[in-house]
């Protein structure tokens, strides 16, 4: 299975296993990863999920979609490597994936 | 004094359950009234995931956040509950045995024989931007909605963000302010095409600014801001002089003044009786995501049952002089005369 790794915003590293087919945001549930809230459950409509990709991932995670750009709109301290997590699929290429969480998601 | 409007029940929330609860309340004959702090009915269904599927609502294969909504509005027309909508219950006040006195920053109050509180998650407030520093500052120069456009005449606005709320209250403020700036993190406006449209028309006459970018730090004193440091997506900073800043950056779910009515609360939640869905409090109910028991399951379909148990017990106190008989929606000729199909 794919690893993951989670950097928190207070430093709290978590390298963990990924499911293929599942999201980098039901992956931080599973794992207890409490800076991914994910309010709305994985429909994109609530940005706050949010995670900043490593520079050296961004290419291969690749650009939000146009619903997940408005929807950033809703979050805090967006980079140009920003994504919501759960618009990141997990697949054999993600393996190593690093992610950065931030200090606030929004509530 | 507003007068104060007379129920048998009140629910607090007008998500699938507490929609529902209209239902099994209905059956037993007892009427209601429902609050939501959203201008819509639906609760999440609506607010989070009107268009997402959703696959275990029982004897439905798949329906959508609205299509369960408007199916529910459909089902409790016969009872035609009262709604009130874009109002917060702020205070529940026990005056009697049990009787509540509820009031909402609409400045409504009801005198109610029981309350049923089906708040979900808790209320969709405002999300806070986490600007350090902000705290003081709100509701004196920061503001999350506007009561008054009044309130702002002849001020220097900074509006923040790019959904139909900023863009709304761009061009509604516009007028009266000594200047309007509109900042939002890209020059893509996700709002109504038609307010885009007139909000740039506005920029291109000179009439207001548009910057892009995020806010980095405020500048202030006493609660009164005088300025913000404005970060672009090129690293470079510009400070923005203003009287007063308007975040909209959509909604977050927070527990609310449910914390403050003096029912008993683990974790953010509302202990209930698993043969009532009662809280500790004598006809104070609690249906839905906001209660908890052994077992409890954040499941729309668990909430109806719920709503279902809670009915029994509170026409107790509503109808303390009637005998409650058990009947089916299927066979009995009373409860199809209420639902207007007998």
């Amino acid at each position: 299975m794919p690893k993951i790794t989670y950097i928190e915003h207070d430093g709290a590293v978590h390298t963990v296993e990924a499911e293929i087919d599942s999201t980098v945001m039901e992956t931080a549930l599973r794992n207890g990863i409490s800076s991914i809230v994910a309010e709305c459950g994985g429909g994109c409509t609530c940005a706050t999920c949010l995670v900043h990709v490593d520079e050296a991932w961004s290419a291969i995670v690749g650009p939000p979609s146009a619903q997940e750009e408005d929807m950033l709109d809703g979050a805090f301290e967006v980079k140009p490597t920003s994504r919501l997590s759960c618009q990141i699929r997990v697949t054999e290429k993600l393996d190593g994936l690093i992610v950065r969480t931030p200090a606030y998601q929004g509530r | 004094m507003s007068e104060t409007i007379k129920t048998d029940v009140l629910i607090i929330g007008a998500g699938p359950v507490g929609l529902f609860a209209v239902f099994e309340l209905g059956l037993l004959d007892i009427k209601a009234h429902l609050v939501d702090i959203l201008d819509k009915v639906g609760g999440q269904c609506a607010e989070l995931y009107p268009e997402k599927p959703i696959y275990d609502i029982p004897g439905i294969p798949l329906v959508t956040g609205q299509g369960l909504t408007d199916a529910l509005m459909q089902q409790i027309k016969p009872f035609n509950p009262t709604l009130h909508l874009g109002e917060m219950v702020t205070t529940i006040k026990n005056v009697g045995d049990p009787l509540f006195h509820v009031g909402t920053t609409g400045g409504k109050t009801f005198e109610t024989k029981a309350v049923v509180i089906a708040a979900g998650g808790g209320s969709f407030q405002p999300k806070r931007p986490p600007i350090a520093g902000i705290e003081p500052y709100e509701a004196k120069s920061v503001f999350y909605a506007v009561r008054k456009i009044d309130d702002f005449r002849g001020k220097r606005l900074l509006v923040v963000g790019g959904g139909d709320s900023a863009l709304d209250w761009t061009l509604n403020l516009q007028p009266v302010a000594k200047r309007l700036t509109l900042l939002h993190r890209r020059d893509e406006f996700r709002g109504a095409p038609d307010s885009v449209n007139k909000m740039r028309a506005l920029v291109a006459e000179g009439k207001m600014d548009l910057k892009t970018g995020q806010i980095s730090a405020l500048e202030g004193d006493d609660g009164k801001l005088s300025a913000v440091t404005v970060k672009s997506n090129d690293g470079t900073t510009a400070r923005v002089e203003l009287d007063a800043m308007l975040p909209f950056f959509g909604l977050t779910m927070k527990l609310g003044p449910v914390a403050d009515w003096n029912i008993k609360l683990e974790d953010d939640l509302i202990p209930v009786d698993t043969g009532t869905f009662e809280s500790n409090v004598p006809g104070i109910f609690a249906i839905g995501d906001i209660n908890t028991y052994p077992g409890k399951l954040k499941l729309i379909l668990s909430g109806f049952h719920e709503a279902a148990l809670m009915a029994q017990k509170a026409h107790h106190y509503v109808h303390p002089e009637k005998r409650l008989v058990f009947q089916y929606t299927t066979s009995s000729t009373s409860l199809q005369k209420k639902l207007g199909v007998a």
